[in-house]
């Protein structure tokens, strides 16, 4: 199967490639000073600052000046204890939350395409989270994870069960601070896969139905592999959010107890905060080389599999 | 057509890039002054406690000098602060005074480079000699003490200690007794607020009197590079302790999540026996109980030898003047009268004395804490107290209070926090240029 198609995906990806010098001749519609306004903005914030600090990680440097230290900040920065931590814990933030948000998204989903009252209410209330500050979220959760005092813990008390210390137990308060990242961001899955189950042709359904395939059947023979390219940009955009967390994570353990909440992030976030530039600088390049490396694939493969079907 | 083309190109690259360049630079405020009356401000942090004695200054010091207004500005405390006036300090954009740590942090500066040397100053002969040090670099004097001095010590609710029939432990095992029997009777031996976590490194920080007292060489040796925590007999003790007293389960019991304030509370209320802390939390305690102050006692850290008892003491933070400043000569009269009997009774009047000033002539009120009180004779007799490591060595790692949280709470062993400590340190030595570590 695979052999079969993916010559096919090549083919149709060079067809653009032969066109496109063709068109590159052609005059554009617009003026190029046109593109001015966007080019300034986004190099003065991008592009510069992207390429300085890939230069500035060579050096140990302060706001006054630099000493050229070729690699050492990398040796150093790789040296850090934290650091096996901070990796570990990053990948088990990025796939715990992406994993939760394409089930629960499309469970919620499939719930909020289907006939249920109040829909329209339901689906503003879902996308709801997504639209308020991580920072406020961290400290109504910090408030709400409070181990004696907290109102969850209370709830679980009133039923009988004894809660975890949800973010100062070390076992727990990684897992904790990723449950909140999921009850915020999972509204913006819920979204993406509602716009892909809407756009499937209701005639499968009916022919299924016809055929007496029950919803199970339905759901996993047509939605799920119709839906692909949606699940394809939630995993892509939960993952890269995983990957690069920091806000929620700072505003509720600060990566704590001790490191056991620590992210590559925060590891970063805490040489800057000690004005360690250079090596902090060493460490956003390399966590920027780290989601390249694991999202480009990615999200080529996702693609591909979308030509297949 | 092609070559136009290509010139267009650079045309708009090179267009990209002059913008691109005025984007990112920065410009530069400026003060007013108008007419016979000037201006000048000072940056202090949002403490309720410092914004409060920085306003009564500035109040008596328009008093003072008429024609000089003096405007507080406030920044945030800690790391974020720290980058705010280093930011401000290389933009050239710093107020026309400021107040800013002392000691190690103090190097991290720049002051060489940034500061206003006031080494010929005629008002720094008003500033006590063990002031100086930990304001000089190089072999400049940079800055005059604000607040008073601190110490690392252990606060203790008196009642409690009354009620159980203790004594004020002079040793490290008869602190741990005291504990056990504080715990037997149903109370918190020891307050832990690790929801704070700068709270968590005073067994480390506070034990340093104790260091210096068996190992003299120690602060030499490890700005150097030779000495080090976890190999270091007596230095490794404070985190020994740490895990000893967490392992003797003589923590509050939600020691975890407890805050700065909570810890207090506890302490106050007699919930909590005994918690180590910086002395400047009783300025804290002033506001919010005024009437249970003097329910507290303190005494050092306790080490081996019950005769060698002695404290571990805090400098207070600096008043410089940034390089930067245009109004050099009203920067320098508000500095001497921050360094004068009138600068101190200001501070006084505002928030009281958490600790003995380092100004000459500067007296306490006769109210005082009696916590402040149990502090004085181990500042007055220079053989009973030793300033803490962070003033004696510029070397000083950011991760302490993480590693300390986790030898409390059991995550980690003594030992390896300390090693992990050593490491730590490189950084900033690095980061510092100091020699032996490169």
């Amino acid at each position: 199967m695979t052999l079969n198609t993916a010559p096919t995906a090549t083919a149709v990806r060079q067809v653009p490639q032969v066109t496109n010098p063709k068109r590159r001749k052609g005059k554009s519609a617009y003026p190029y000073w046109f593109y001015l306004p966007a080019a300034v903005i986004y190099t003065a914030l991008f592009l510069v600052p992207t390429v300085v600090s890939f230069f500035f990680s060579l050096t140990r440097w302060n706001l006054n000046e630099f000493t050229f230290i070729g690699l050492d900040n990398f040796v150093q920065f790789f040296q850090e204890p934290a650091l096996i931590k901070g990796l570990t814990n990053t990948f088990i933030y990025g796939i715990v939350t992406s994993v939760l948000k394409v089930v629960l998204g499309m469970l919620l989903a499939v719930l909020l395409t289907s006939q249920i009252i109040a829909r329209g209410y339901l689906r503003s209330v879902m996308f709801f989270p997504v639209l308020l500050s991580s920072i406020g979220v961290g400290i109504v959760f910090t408030a709400l994870m409070d181990p004696r005092n907290g109102m969850i813990n209370e709830g679980l008390a009133a039923i009988g069960i004894q809660g975890p210390a949800w973010l100062t137990d070390p076992a727990w308060a990684l897992l904790s601070v990723a449950l909140v990242d999921v009850w915020k961001g999972v509204g913006l899955a819920t979204v993406i896969y509602i716009a892909g189950i809407v756009s499937i042709p209701q005639e499968y359904f009916e022919a299924a139905k016809m055929d007496g395939a029950s919803s199970f059947k339905s759901f996993f023979n047509i939605t799920l592999p119709l839906a692909r390219p949606a699940t394809a940009t939630v995993i892509i955009l939960s993952l890269i959010g995983g990957l690069r967390s920091f806000d929620l994570i700072w505003a509720m353990t600060k990566g704590g107890p001790g490191f056991t909440s620590d992210v590559i992030a925060s590891v970063i976030y805490k040489q800057y905060q000690a004005g360690f530039y250079g090596l902090s600088t060493a460490g956003n390049v390399v966590l920027f080389l780290i989601v390249t490396a694991i999202v480009l694939p990615l999200s080529m493969f996702l693609n591909r599999k979308e030509v297949e079907q | 057509m092609a070559a136009s083309s290509k010139q267009r190109w650079a045309a708009l690259a090179g267009g990209v890039t002059v913008l691109a360049l005025a984007l990112t630079g920065c410009s530069g405020g400026s003060n007013t002054a108008n007419g016979d009356e000037k201006t000048i401000t000072w940056l202090v942090d949002n403490a309720e406690n410092t914004v409060a004695a920085a306003e009564k200054v500035a109040e008596e010091f328009t008093a003072a000098n008429p024609g000089i207004k003096v405007e507080v500005e406030t920044r945030p405390q800690g790391g974020d602060g720290d980058n705010i006036v280093k930011t401000r300090l290389s933009t050239g954009d710093m107020a026309d005074v400021f107040n800013y740590n002392t000691g190690s942090l103090l190097q991290q500066i720049n002051p060489e480079q940034n500061l206003q040397p006031i080494t010929n100053e005629p008002y720094l002969s008003n500033i006590t000699e063990s002031f100086k040090p930990v304001v000089t670099s190089g072999s400049e004097v940079y800055g005059v003490p604000f607040s008073t001095g601190m110490a690392g010590a252990v606060l203790y609710n008196k009642k409690v200690y009354e009620k159980l029939g203790l004594s004020v432990p002079k040793t490290w095992d008869e602190f741990m007794d005291n504990s056990r029997k504080i715990k037997n009777a149903g109370i918190a031996p020891i307050i832990q607020s690790y929801q704070t976590t700068w709270t968590s490194q005073l067994f480390v920080l506070g034990d340093f009197a104790n260091v210096v007292t068996e190992d003299p060489n120690f602060p030499a040796d490890y700005t150097a590079n030779k000495a080090k925590f976890a190999t270091n007999a007596a230095a490794v003790k404070g985190f020994e302790h740490l895990e000893e007293a967490g392992k003797a389960g003589l923590f509050n019991e939600d020691f975890a999540s407890t805050t700065y304030q909570q810890a207090q509370d506890m302490l106050i209320n007699g919930e909590g026996a005994q918690y180590p802390i910086l002395s400047f939390a009783l300025n804290n305690i002033k506001v919010t109980y005024p009437d249970k102050l003097n329910d507290l006692g303190l005494f050092p850290l306790p080490g081996d030898d019950a005769s060698k008892n002695k404290l571990t003491v805090w400098m207070p933070g600096g008043t410089y003047i940034p390089k930067s400043s245009k109004n050099m000569e009203e920067a320098k009269k508000l500095q001497a009268f921050i360094a004068s009997k009138a600068g101190c009774d200001a501070q006084t009047a505002a928030v009281g004395a958490a600790g003995p000033y380092l100004v000459k002539d500067c007296e306490l009120p006769s109210d005082v804490p009696d916590a402040v009180k149990d502090m004085l004779p181990y500042f007055e007799d220079e053989a009973k107290n030793s300033p803490a490591l962070e003033f004696l060595s510029p070397v000083k790692g950011p991760a302490l209070e993480q590693i300390t949280v986790e030898v409390g709470s059991g995550i980690r062993s003594a030992k390896d926090g300390a090693a992990l400590y050593d490491e730590d340190v490189k950084k900033q030595a690095k980061q510092l240029n100091l020699p032996g570590w490169n």
